[in-house]
Protein backbone atom coordinates (compact mmCIF):
# COMPACT_ATOMS: atom_id res chain seq x y z
CA UNK A 1 0.00 0.00 0.00
CA UNK A 2 2.63 2.47 0.57
CA UNK A 3 4.56 1.52 -2.72
CA UNK A 4 1.38 2.75 -4.45
CA UNK A 5 1.11 5.59 -2.21
CA UNK A 6 4.27 6.38 -2.73
CA UNK A 7 4.24 6.15 -6.78
CA UNK A 8 1.17 7.62 -7.24
CA UNK A 9 2.44 11.18 -5.24
CA UNK A 10 5.76 10.64 -7.39
CA UNK A 11 3.54 10.73 -10.11
CA UNK A 12 1.90 13.98 -9.33
CA UNK A 13 5.01 15.71 -8.65
CA UNK A 14 6.29 14.51 -12.18
CA UNK A 15 2.40 15.15 -13.66
CA UNK A 16 3.06 18.91 -12.46
CA UNK A 17 5.41 19.12 -14.77
CA UNK A 18 3.96 17.44 -17.71
CA UNK A 19 1.57 19.61 -16.89
CA UNK A 20 3.25 22.91 -17.17
CA UNK A 21 4.37 21.55 -20.19
CA UNK A 22 1.21 20.55 -21.58
CA UNK A 23 -0.75 23.88 -20.69
CA UNK A 24 2.53 25.42 -22.72
CA UNK A 25 1.07 23.56 -25.82
CA UNK A 26 -2.15 24.19 -25.73
CA UNK A 27 -1.95 27.47 -25.20
CA UNK A 28 -0.12 28.15 -28.47
CA UNK A 29 -2.11 25.27 -29.92
CA UNK A 30 -4.91 27.98 -29.36
CA UNK A 31 -3.78 30.96 -30.42
CA UNK A 32 -2.31 29.77 -33.50
CA UNK A 33 -3.28 25.93 -34.21
CA UNK A 34 0.44 24.40 -34.30
CA UNK A 35 2.37 22.76 -32.12
CA UNK A 36 5.08 23.76 -30.94
CA UNK A 37 7.45 21.06 -30.59
CA UNK A 38 10.16 23.54 -29.44
CA UNK A 39 8.74 24.09 -26.19
CA UNK A 40 10.66 21.78 -24.70
CA UNK A 41 13.72 22.73 -25.98
CA UNK A 42 12.86 26.87 -24.86
CA UNK A 43 12.22 25.49 -21.65
CA UNK A 44 15.69 23.54 -21.80
CA UNK A 45 16.87 27.50 -22.35
CA UNK A 46 15.50 29.26 -19.61
CA UNK A 47 16.50 26.73 -16.96
CA UNK A 48 20.24 27.46 -18.31
CA UNK A 49 19.28 30.65 -17.90
CA UNK A 50 18.80 30.86 -14.26
CA UNK A 51 21.72 28.48 -13.69
CA UNK A 52 23.90 30.68 -15.58
CA UNK A 53 22.31 33.48 -13.03
CA UNK A 54 23.07 31.42 -10.03
CA UNK A 55 26.73 30.72 -11.39
CA UNK A 56 26.92 34.71 -11.32
CA UNK A 57 25.69 34.16 -7.94
CA UNK A 58 22.47 35.44 -7.71
CA UNK A 59 20.36 33.52 -5.10
CA UNK A 60 17.66 31.01 -6.62
CA UNK A 61 14.67 33.07 -6.21
CA UNK A 62 15.46 36.07 -7.52
CA UNK A 63 17.01 33.95 -10.64
CA UNK A 64 13.88 32.14 -10.93
CA UNK A 65 11.89 35.43 -11.14
CA UNK A 66 14.66 37.31 -14.12
CA UNK A 67 14.24 33.92 -16.01
CA UNK A 68 10.78 34.13 -15.98
CA UNK A 69 10.64 37.58 -17.15
CA UNK A 70 13.62 36.47 -19.76
CA UNK A 71 11.64 33.79 -20.99
CA UNK A 72 8.45 35.85 -21.28
CA UNK A 73 10.25 38.44 -23.40
CA UNK A 74 12.05 36.17 -25.65
CA UNK A 75 8.68 33.66 -26.23
CA UNK A 76 7.27 37.20 -27.72
CA UNK A 77 10.55 37.82 -29.48
CA UNK A 78 10.80 34.28 -31.21
CA UNK A 79 6.52 35.01 -31.74
CA UNK A 80 7.28 38.65 -33.57
CA UNK A 81 10.46 37.40 -35.12
CA UNK A 82 9.69 34.36 -36.75
CA UNK A 83 6.17 32.72 -36.50
CA UNK A 84 4.45 36.33 -37.14
CA UNK A 85 5.50 36.34 -40.49
CA UNK A 86 4.55 32.71 -40.75
CA UNK A 87 0.90 33.27 -39.86
CA UNK A 88 -0.46 32.31 -43.35
CA UNK A 89 2.07 30.28 -44.40
CA UNK A 90 1.03 26.62 -45.02
CA UNK A 91 1.03 23.93 -41.84
CA UNK A 92 4.28 22.22 -43.03
CA UNK A 93 5.90 25.74 -43.78
CA UNK A 94 5.25 26.14 -40.32
CA UNK A 95 6.42 22.76 -39.18
CA UNK A 96 9.81 23.60 -40.38
CA UNK A 97 9.58 26.72 -38.53
CA UNK A 98 9.55 24.40 -35.13
CA UNK A 99 11.93 22.30 -36.50
CA UNK A 100 14.39 24.85 -37.24
CA UNK A 101 13.92 26.54 -33.30
CA UNK A 102 14.07 23.40 -32.01
CA UNK A 103 17.74 22.88 -33.80
CA UNK A 104 18.62 26.41 -33.02
CA UNK A 105 17.83 26.47 -29.22
CA UNK A 106 19.64 22.94 -28.80
CA UNK A 107 22.56 23.59 -30.48
CA UNK A 108 23.41 27.08 -29.03
CA UNK A 109 22.34 25.65 -25.52
CA UNK A 110 24.90 23.04 -26.84
CA UNK A 111 27.45 25.82 -28.05
CA UNK A 112 27.19 28.75 -24.57
CA UNK A 113 27.06 26.00 -21.91
CA UNK A 114 28.45 22.38 -23.52
CA UNK A 115 26.53 18.87 -23.60
CA UNK A 116 28.25 17.63 -20.30
CA UNK A 117 25.59 16.74 -17.85
CA UNK A 118 25.33 19.63 -14.59
CA UNK A 119 23.82 19.30 -11.51
CA UNK A 120 21.04 21.81 -10.81
CA UNK A 121 19.81 22.84 -6.73
CA UNK A 122 16.83 22.80 -5.52
CA UNK A 123 15.41 25.47 -2.80
CA UNK A 124 12.92 22.65 -1.41
CA UNK A 125 16.05 20.38 -0.56
CA UNK A 126 15.34 16.34 -0.65
CA UNK A 127 14.88 15.48 2.56
CA UNK A 128 11.51 13.79 3.66
CA UNK A 129 8.49 15.98 3.36
CA UNK A 130 7.25 16.26 6.82
CA UNK A 131 8.58 13.28 8.01
CA UNK A 132 7.02 11.38 5.98
CA UNK A 133 8.88 8.78 3.67
CA UNK A 134 6.50 8.90 0.61
CA UNK A 135 7.67 12.00 -1.00
CA UNK A 136 10.43 14.32 -0.80
CA UNK A 137 10.73 18.15 -0.11
CA UNK A 138 11.83 19.30 -3.86
CA UNK A 139 8.57 16.71 -5.13
CA UNK A 140 6.27 18.48 -2.82
CA UNK A 141 7.79 22.25 -3.77
CA UNK A 142 7.23 20.61 -7.38
CA UNK A 143 3.53 20.43 -6.60
CA UNK A 144 3.21 23.13 -4.87
CA UNK A 145 4.84 26.10 -6.96
CA UNK A 146 3.15 24.78 -10.17
CA UNK A 147 -0.86 24.86 -8.29
CA UNK A 148 0.83 28.16 -7.24
CA UNK A 149 1.31 29.73 -11.03
CA UNK A 150 -1.82 27.57 -11.78
CA UNK A 151 -4.30 29.32 -9.87
CA UNK A 152 -2.41 32.56 -10.72
CA UNK A 153 -3.35 31.83 -14.43
CA UNK A 154 -6.75 30.94 -13.62
CA UNK A 155 -7.56 34.19 -12.06
CA UNK A 156 -5.59 35.92 -14.73
CA UNK A 157 -7.74 34.08 -17.45
CA UNK A 158 -11.06 34.23 -15.64
CA UNK A 159 -10.85 37.91 -14.34
CA UNK A 160 -8.82 40.40 -15.52
CA UNK A 161 -9.40 42.27 -18.88
CA UNK A 162 -6.10 41.19 -20.96
CA UNK A 163 -7.00 37.64 -19.92
CA UNK A 164 -10.86 37.92 -21.41
CA UNK A 165 -8.93 39.76 -24.62
CA UNK A 166 -6.75 36.80 -25.01
CA UNK A 167 -9.37 33.91 -24.40
CA UNK A 168 -11.51 36.18 -27.21
CA UNK A 169 -8.02 36.45 -29.52
CA UNK A 170 -8.01 32.66 -29.58
CA UNK A 171 -11.45 31.69 -29.78
CA UNK A 172 -12.52 33.67 -32.46
CA UNK A 173 -9.89 36.06 -33.92
CA UNK A 174 -12.51 37.55 -36.28
CA UNK A 175 -15.19 38.83 -33.79
CA UNK A 176 -12.06 39.70 -31.23
CA UNK A 177 -10.82 41.95 -33.99
CA UNK A 178 -14.03 42.67 -34.26
CA UNK A 179 -14.48 44.38 -30.80
CA UNK A 180 -11.31 46.18 -31.62
CA UNK A 181 -8.71 43.44 -29.41
CA UNK A 182 -5.23 43.01 -31.36
CA UNK A 183 -5.12 39.48 -31.72
CA UNK A 184 -1.76 39.63 -33.30
CA UNK A 185 -0.18 41.22 -30.05
CA UNK A 186 -2.58 38.49 -27.69
CA UNK A 187 -1.03 35.92 -29.77
CA UNK A 188 2.18 37.29 -28.92
CA UNK A 189 1.46 37.45 -25.42
CA UNK A 190 0.46 33.74 -25.26
CA UNK A 191 3.94 32.75 -26.71
CA UNK A 192 5.75 34.77 -23.95
CA UNK A 193 3.28 33.49 -21.53
CA UNK A 194 3.82 30.11 -22.17
CA UNK A 195 7.52 30.33 -22.64
CA UNK A 196 7.63 31.38 -18.88
CA UNK A 197 5.25 28.86 -17.89
CA UNK A 198 7.79 26.33 -19.94
CA UNK A 199 10.92 27.82 -18.09
CA UNK A 200 8.64 27.04 -14.64
CA UNK A 201 8.74 23.32 -15.99
CA UNK A 202 12.29 23.46 -16.66
CA UNK A 203 13.22 25.00 -13.07
CA UNK A 204 11.47 22.40 -11.27
CA UNK A 205 12.54 19.73 -13.26
CA UNK A 206 16.37 19.97 -13.46
CA UNK A 207 16.91 19.00 -10.24
CA UNK A 208 15.33 15.49 -11.42
CA UNK A 209 16.66 15.23 -14.77
CA UNK A 210 19.54 16.72 -14.08
CA UNK A 211 20.86 19.95 -16.57
CA UNK A 212 21.43 19.00 -20.12
CA UNK A 213 20.09 20.41 -23.83
CA UNK A 214 18.69 17.46 -24.19
CA UNK A 215 17.14 17.65 -20.63
CA UNK A 216 13.16 18.40 -21.59
CA UNK A 217 13.24 15.46 -25.23
CA UNK A 218 11.24 13.35 -22.98
CA UNK A 219 9.18 15.32 -20.79
CA UNK A 220 7.91 17.08 -23.99
CA UNK A 221 6.93 14.16 -25.37
CA UNK A 222 4.74 13.54 -22.13
CA UNK A 223 3.72 17.53 -21.89
CA UNK A 224 2.13 16.16 -25.49
CA UNK A 225 0.55 13.12 -24.25
CA UNK A 226 -1.10 15.00 -21.56
CA UNK A 227 -2.19 17.69 -24.03
CA UNK A 228 -3.60 15.14 -26.54
CA UNK A 229 -5.18 12.79 -23.24
CA UNK A 230 -6.55 16.32 -21.72
CA UNK A 231 -7.75 17.39 -25.02
CA UNK A 232 -5.68 20.36 -27.54
CA UNK A 233 -8.28 22.21 -26.98
CA UNK A 234 -8.71 22.66 -23.58
CA UNK A 235 -6.23 24.28 -21.19
CA UNK A 236 -8.04 22.64 -18.03
CA UNK A 237 -7.78 19.27 -19.66
CA UNK A 238 -4.48 19.52 -20.58
CA UNK A 239 -3.53 20.19 -16.64
CA UNK A 240 -5.43 17.21 -14.96
CA UNK A 241 -3.88 15.05 -18.41
CA UNK A 242 -0.68 16.09 -17.19
CA UNK A 243 -1.37 15.24 -13.69
CA UNK A 244 -2.80 11.52 -15.01
CA UNK A 245 -0.02 11.13 -17.34
CA UNK A 246 2.41 11.64 -14.68
CA UNK A 247 0.53 9.35 -12.11
CA UNK A 248 0.32 6.64 -14.93
CA UNK A 249 3.72 6.53 -16.15
CA UNK A 250 4.79 5.66 -12.56
CA UNK A 251 2.07 3.04 -12.10
CA UNK A 252 2.71 1.27 -14.97
CA UNK A 253 6.47 1.32 -14.82
CA UNK A 254 5.81 -0.10 -11.15
CA UNK A 255 3.18 -2.88 -11.71
CA UNK A 256 3.33 -3.97 -15.10
CA UNK A 257 6.23 -6.89 -15.53
CA UNK A 258 8.84 -5.96 -17.84
CA UNK A 259 7.76 -1.89 -18.29
CA UNK A 260 10.22 -0.63 -15.98
CA UNK A 261 12.35 2.50 -16.40
CA UNK A 262 13.56 2.09 -19.97
CA UNK A 263 9.83 1.21 -22.04
CA UNK A 264 8.05 4.13 -19.59
CA UNK A 265 8.25 6.47 -22.54
CA UNK A 266 6.90 4.34 -25.51
CA UNK A 267 4.08 4.23 -23.07
CA UNK A 268 3.36 7.97 -23.30
CA UNK A 269 3.15 7.29 -27.35
CA UNK A 270 1.11 4.50 -26.39
CA UNK A 271 -1.38 6.70 -24.86
CA UNK A 272 -1.01 9.25 -27.46
CA UNK A 273 -2.27 6.93 -30.00
CA UNK A 274 -4.92 5.30 -27.82
CA UNK A 275 -6.55 8.46 -26.91
CA UNK A 276 -6.48 9.85 -30.80
CA UNK A 277 -8.00 6.60 -31.86
CA UNK A 278 -10.58 6.26 -29.36
CA UNK A 279 -11.10 9.76 -28.09
CA UNK A 280 -9.84 11.99 -30.91
CA UNK A 281 -11.08 14.79 -28.85
CA UNK A 282 -9.24 13.63 -25.93
CA UNK A 283 -10.84 13.73 -22.40
CA UNK A 284 -12.08 17.30 -22.01
CA UNK A 285 -11.48 19.28 -25.81
CA UNK A 286 -14.68 19.61 -27.61
CA UNK A 287 -14.67 17.87 -31.67
CA UNK A 288 -14.76 21.49 -33.32
CA UNK A 289 -17.92 21.46 -35.35
CA UNK A 290 -18.84 23.40 -38.32
CA UNK A 291 -21.63 24.55 -39.20
CA UNK A 292 -22.00 24.74 -43.30
CA UNK B 1 -23.97 68.72 -44.52
CA UNK B 2 -20.58 66.80 -44.44
CA UNK B 3 -21.20 63.27 -44.27
CA UNK B 4 -20.25 61.09 -41.34
CA UNK B 5 -19.10 57.82 -43.99
CA UNK B 6 -18.09 59.05 -46.86
CA UNK B 7 -17.28 55.47 -49.56
CA UNK B 8 -15.72 56.79 -52.94
CA UNK B 9 -14.62 54.05 -55.88
CA UNK B 10 -14.94 51.33 -53.26
CA UNK B 11 -13.51 48.29 -55.25
CA UNK B 12 -12.79 44.69 -53.28
CA UNK B 13 -11.62 41.95 -54.16
CA UNK B 14 -11.30 38.01 -53.23
CA UNK B 15 -8.14 36.53 -54.24
CA UNK B 16 -8.55 37.18 -58.42
CA UNK B 17 -12.14 37.56 -57.92
CA UNK B 18 -13.19 41.58 -57.79
CA UNK B 19 -16.24 41.92 -55.68
CA UNK B 20 -17.45 45.47 -55.24
CA UNK B 21 -16.69 47.19 -58.98
CA UNK B 22 -16.59 51.09 -57.89
CA UNK B 23 -19.04 51.69 -55.07
CA UNK B 24 -19.66 55.14 -53.70
CA UNK B 25 -22.22 56.29 -51.05
CA UNK B 26 -21.93 58.51 -48.13
CA UNK B 27 -23.96 58.03 -44.33
CA UNK B 28 -25.17 61.38 -42.93
CA UNK B 29 -24.67 61.93 -39.42
CA UNK B 30 -27.83 59.90 -37.00
CA UNK B 31 -29.12 58.89 -39.93
CA UNK B 32 -30.66 55.14 -40.30
CA UNK B 33 -29.35 53.77 -43.75
CA UNK B 34 -30.08 50.26 -45.43
CA UNK B 35 -28.16 48.84 -48.14
CA UNK B 36 -30.39 46.42 -50.22
CA UNK B 37 -29.55 43.91 -52.72
CA UNK B 38 -29.86 40.10 -53.55
CA UNK B 39 -27.13 37.30 -52.60
CA UNK B 40 -23.74 37.85 -53.96
CA UNK B 41 -24.65 41.25 -54.80
CA UNK B 42 -21.70 42.49 -52.53
CA UNK B 43 -23.61 44.08 -49.46
CA UNK B 44 -21.49 42.11 -46.82
CA UNK B 45 -18.19 42.81 -48.75
CA UNK B 46 -19.18 46.45 -48.54
CA UNK B 47 -18.88 46.41 -44.61
CA UNK B 48 -16.42 44.16 -44.38
CA UNK B 49 -14.44 46.81 -46.85
CA UNK B 50 -14.98 49.34 -44.36
CA UNK B 51 -13.56 47.69 -41.31
CA UNK B 52 -10.36 46.61 -44.03
CA UNK B 53 -11.61 42.58 -43.56
CA UNK B 54 -11.18 42.26 -47.08
CA UNK B 55 -8.61 43.55 -49.50
CA UNK B 56 -9.83 46.74 -51.32
CA UNK B 57 -8.98 49.91 -53.01
CA UNK B 58 -11.05 53.26 -53.38
CA UNK B 59 -11.11 56.10 -50.59
CA UNK B 60 -13.29 55.74 -47.06
CA UNK B 61 -13.08 58.86 -45.04
CA UNK B 62 -15.00 58.59 -41.38
CA UNK B 63 -15.68 62.13 -39.73
CA UNK B 64 -12.94 63.12 -41.69
CA UNK B 65 -9.93 60.81 -41.42
CA UNK B 66 -9.17 58.21 -43.81
CA UNK B 67 -9.97 53.89 -42.93
CA UNK B 68 -7.32 52.40 -45.60
CA UNK B 69 -4.50 50.85 -44.27
CA UNK B 70 -5.92 50.87 -40.66
CA UNK B 71 -6.15 47.60 -39.18
CA UNK B 72 -9.52 45.77 -38.43
CA UNK B 73 -8.89 46.59 -34.46
CA UNK B 74 -8.27 50.21 -35.02
CA UNK B 75 -10.94 51.06 -37.58
CA UNK B 76 -13.15 50.01 -34.24
CA UNK B 77 -11.12 51.57 -32.08
CA UNK B 78 -12.04 54.77 -33.75
CA UNK B 79 -16.14 54.43 -33.03
CA UNK B 80 -17.29 51.80 -35.92
CA UNK B 81 -19.22 48.61 -34.61
CA UNK B 82 -19.54 46.18 -37.07
CA UNK B 83 -22.22 43.54 -35.90
CA UNK B 84 -20.85 40.74 -38.42
CA UNK B 85 -23.05 38.24 -40.56
CA UNK B 86 -23.78 34.83 -38.25
CA UNK B 87 -23.46 37.36 -34.91
CA UNK B 88 -19.75 36.74 -33.88
CA UNK B 89 -21.22 35.44 -29.95
CA UNK B 90 -18.42 34.32 -28.15
CA UNK B 91 -20.17 30.84 -27.74
CA UNK B 92 -17.94 29.76 -25.31
CA UNK B 93 -18.20 32.77 -23.07
CA UNK B 94 -20.81 34.01 -20.97
CA UNK B 95 -23.42 36.38 -21.98
CA UNK B 96 -21.84 39.01 -19.33
CA UNK B 97 -18.49 38.12 -20.81
CA UNK B 98 -19.84 38.98 -24.08
CA UNK B 99 -20.93 42.43 -23.61
CA UNK B 100 -17.57 42.95 -21.43
CA UNK B 101 -15.80 41.87 -24.74
CA UNK B 102 -17.67 44.60 -26.48
CA UNK B 103 -16.16 47.29 -24.12
CA UNK B 104 -12.40 45.63 -24.39
CA UNK B 105 -11.02 48.93 -25.84
CA UNK B 106 -12.41 51.29 -22.89
CA UNK B 107 -11.06 52.50 -20.67
CA UNK B 108 -13.63 53.81 -18.24
CA UNK B 109 -14.45 50.70 -15.76
CA UNK B 110 -17.23 52.33 -14.39
CA UNK B 111 -19.27 53.60 -17.19
CA UNK B 112 -19.12 50.11 -18.27
CA UNK B 113 -20.45 48.87 -15.53
CA UNK B 114 -23.74 51.32 -15.94
CA UNK B 115 -23.86 50.25 -19.83
CA UNK B 116 -24.08 46.83 -19.22
CA UNK B 117 -27.00 47.45 -16.91
CA UNK B 118 -28.48 49.77 -19.45
CA UNK B 119 -28.03 46.71 -22.41
CA UNK B 120 -30.25 44.43 -19.97
CA UNK B 121 -32.61 47.32 -19.43
CA UNK B 122 -33.23 47.54 -23.63
CA UNK B 123 -32.78 43.71 -23.74
CA UNK B 124 -34.42 42.18 -20.42
CA UNK B 125 -33.67 38.52 -21.63
CA UNK B 126 -30.02 38.77 -21.63
CA UNK B 127 -30.22 40.04 -17.94
CA UNK B 128 -32.02 36.51 -17.02
CA UNK B 129 -29.50 34.94 -18.70
CA UNK B 130 -26.29 36.93 -18.22
CA UNK B 131 -23.91 33.72 -16.53
CA UNK B 132 -25.20 31.67 -19.34
CA UNK B 133 -22.87 30.92 -21.94
CA UNK B 134 -23.93 32.82 -24.77
CA UNK B 135 -23.94 29.34 -27.12
CA UNK B 136 -27.02 28.21 -25.46
CA UNK B 137 -29.20 31.17 -26.20
CA UNK B 138 -31.70 30.77 -29.09
CA UNK B 139 -30.77 32.82 -32.60
CA UNK B 140 -33.02 35.88 -30.85
CA UNK B 141 -31.32 36.12 -28.18
CA UNK B 142 -27.91 36.16 -29.64
CA UNK B 143 -28.83 38.65 -32.12
CA UNK B 144 -29.44 40.83 -28.99
CA UNK B 145 -26.46 39.75 -27.06
CA UNK B 146 -24.40 40.77 -30.73
CA UNK B 147 -26.04 44.17 -31.05
CA UNK B 148 -25.57 45.14 -27.64
CA UNK B 149 -21.94 43.77 -27.69
CA UNK B 150 -21.58 46.25 -30.84
CA UNK B 151 -23.16 48.85 -28.43
CA UNK B 152 -20.93 48.82 -25.87
CA UNK B 153 -18.13 50.17 -27.61
CA UNK B 154 -20.13 53.44 -27.19
CA UNK B 155 -19.89 53.32 -31.58
CA UNK B 156 -20.60 56.71 -33.85
CA UNK B 157 -21.88 54.27 -36.17
CA UNK B 158 -23.13 50.77 -36.16
CA UNK B 159 -23.27 48.13 -39.30
CA UNK B 160 -25.61 45.22 -38.83
CA UNK B 161 -25.38 42.84 -41.94
CA UNK B 162 -28.56 40.83 -42.11
CA UNK B 163 -29.67 41.04 -38.44
CA UNK B 164 -33.12 39.73 -39.41
CA UNK B 165 -31.38 35.92 -40.81
CA UNK B 166 -32.71 32.94 -39.60
CA UNK B 167 -35.05 34.83 -36.87
CA UNK B 168 -38.94 34.74 -36.59
CA UNK B 169 -41.00 37.15 -38.05
CA UNK B 170 -42.05 38.84 -34.88
CA UNK B 171 -38.61 38.64 -33.53
CA UNK B 172 -37.20 40.62 -36.44
CA UNK B 173 -39.66 43.20 -35.76
CA UNK B 174 -38.41 43.85 -32.15
CA UNK B 175 -35.26 43.62 -33.37
CA UNK B 176 -36.14 46.21 -35.74
CA UNK B 177 -38.11 48.53 -32.94
CA UNK B 178 -35.00 48.16 -31.04
CA UNK B 179 -32.69 49.80 -33.46
CA UNK B 180 -34.77 52.54 -34.53
CA UNK B 181 -34.57 53.51 -30.84
CA UNK B 182 -31.26 53.28 -30.74
CA UNK B 183 -30.83 55.01 -33.33
CA UNK B 184 -33.21 58.22 -31.87
CA UNK B 185 -32.12 58.08 -28.26
CA UNK B 186 -28.38 57.04 -28.15
CA UNK B 187 -27.63 58.78 -31.20
CA UNK B 188 -25.95 56.22 -33.25
CA UNK B 189 -25.91 56.45 -36.98
CA UNK B 190 -26.80 52.70 -37.92
CA UNK B 191 -25.79 51.35 -41.84
CA UNK B 192 -27.83 48.00 -41.98
CA UNK B 193 -27.61 45.31 -44.70
CA UNK B 194 -30.52 43.55 -45.24
CA UNK B 195 -32.32 40.86 -47.59
CA UNK B 196 -35.64 41.71 -45.85
CA UNK B 197 -36.34 45.03 -48.14
CA UNK B 198 -39.45 45.00 -47.29
CA UNK B 199 -39.17 45.87 -43.91
CA UNK B 200 -35.58 47.32 -43.56
CA UNK B 201 -37.39 50.10 -45.81
CA UNK B 202 -39.65 51.00 -43.28
CA UNK B 203 -37.44 51.03 -40.75
CA UNK B 204 -34.86 53.18 -42.57
CA UNK B 205 -34.79 56.86 -43.93
CA UNK B 206 -31.90 56.70 -46.35
CA UNK B 207 -31.81 53.67 -49.07
CA UNK B 208 -29.27 52.24 -51.21
CA UNK B 209 -29.72 49.25 -53.65
CA UNK B 210 -26.58 47.63 -54.56
CA UNK B 211 -26.43 45.23 -57.33
CA UNK B 212 -23.41 43.15 -58.68
CA UNK B 213 -20.77 45.00 -56.77
CA UNK B 214 -22.41 48.87 -57.89
CA UNK B 215 -25.45 50.97 -56.52
CA UNK B 216 -27.80 50.94 -58.69
CA UNK B 217 -30.57 53.50 -57.04
CA UNK B 218 -30.40 55.37 -53.74
CA UNK B 219 -32.38 57.68 -52.11
CA UNK B 220 -35.14 58.37 -49.15
CA UNK B 221 -36.34 54.37 -48.17
CA UNK B 222 -39.91 55.64 -48.35
CA UNK B 223 -39.86 56.84 -51.87
CA UNK B 224 -37.71 53.53 -53.02
CA UNK B 225 -40.61 51.32 -50.86
CA UNK B 226 -43.36 53.42 -52.93
CA UNK B 227 -41.71 53.23 -56.50
CA UNK B 228 -43.49 49.72 -57.96
CA UNK B 229 -40.58 49.38 -60.54
CA UNK B 230 -37.54 49.37 -58.66
CA UNK B 231 -39.56 47.17 -56.00
CA UNK B 232 -40.42 44.44 -58.59
CA UNK B 233 -36.70 44.57 -60.15
CA UNK B 234 -34.36 44.57 -57.44
CA UNK B 235 -36.32 44.00 -54.39
CA UNK B 236 -38.34 41.25 -55.63
CA UNK B 237 -41.50 41.91 -53.27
Amino acid sequence: MELLTNQVLAGVATGAIYACMALAVVMIYQAIDHLNFAQGEMAMFSTFISWQLMQWGIPYWWAFLATLIISFAGGILIERVLFKPLAKAPVLTNVAGFIALFAIVNSIAGLIWDFTIKQYPTPFGSSPFLGSQLISTHQAGMIGVTLLMLIGLYLFFQFTRIGLAMRAAAALPESARLVGVNTSWMIALGWGMASAIGAVAGILIAPVVFLEPNMMGGVLVYGFAAAVLGGLSSPLGAVIGGFLVGVFENLAGTYIPGVGNELKLPIALALIITVLVFKPAGLFGRAIVKRV
Amino acid sequence: MTAMLNVKDLRAYYGQVQALHGLSFALNEGSLTTLLGANGAGKTTTLRAICNMVRSTGAIEFEGKSLSGRSTENVVRLGIAHVPQGRGTFTTMTVEENLQLGAITRSDSKNIVSDIERMYAHFPVLKERHTQQAGTLSGGEQQMLAVARALMLRPRLMLLDEPSFGLAPLIVRDLFKILGKINREDKVTILVVEQNAQLALELADQAYVIETGKIVMSGNAKEIASNEDVRKSYLGY
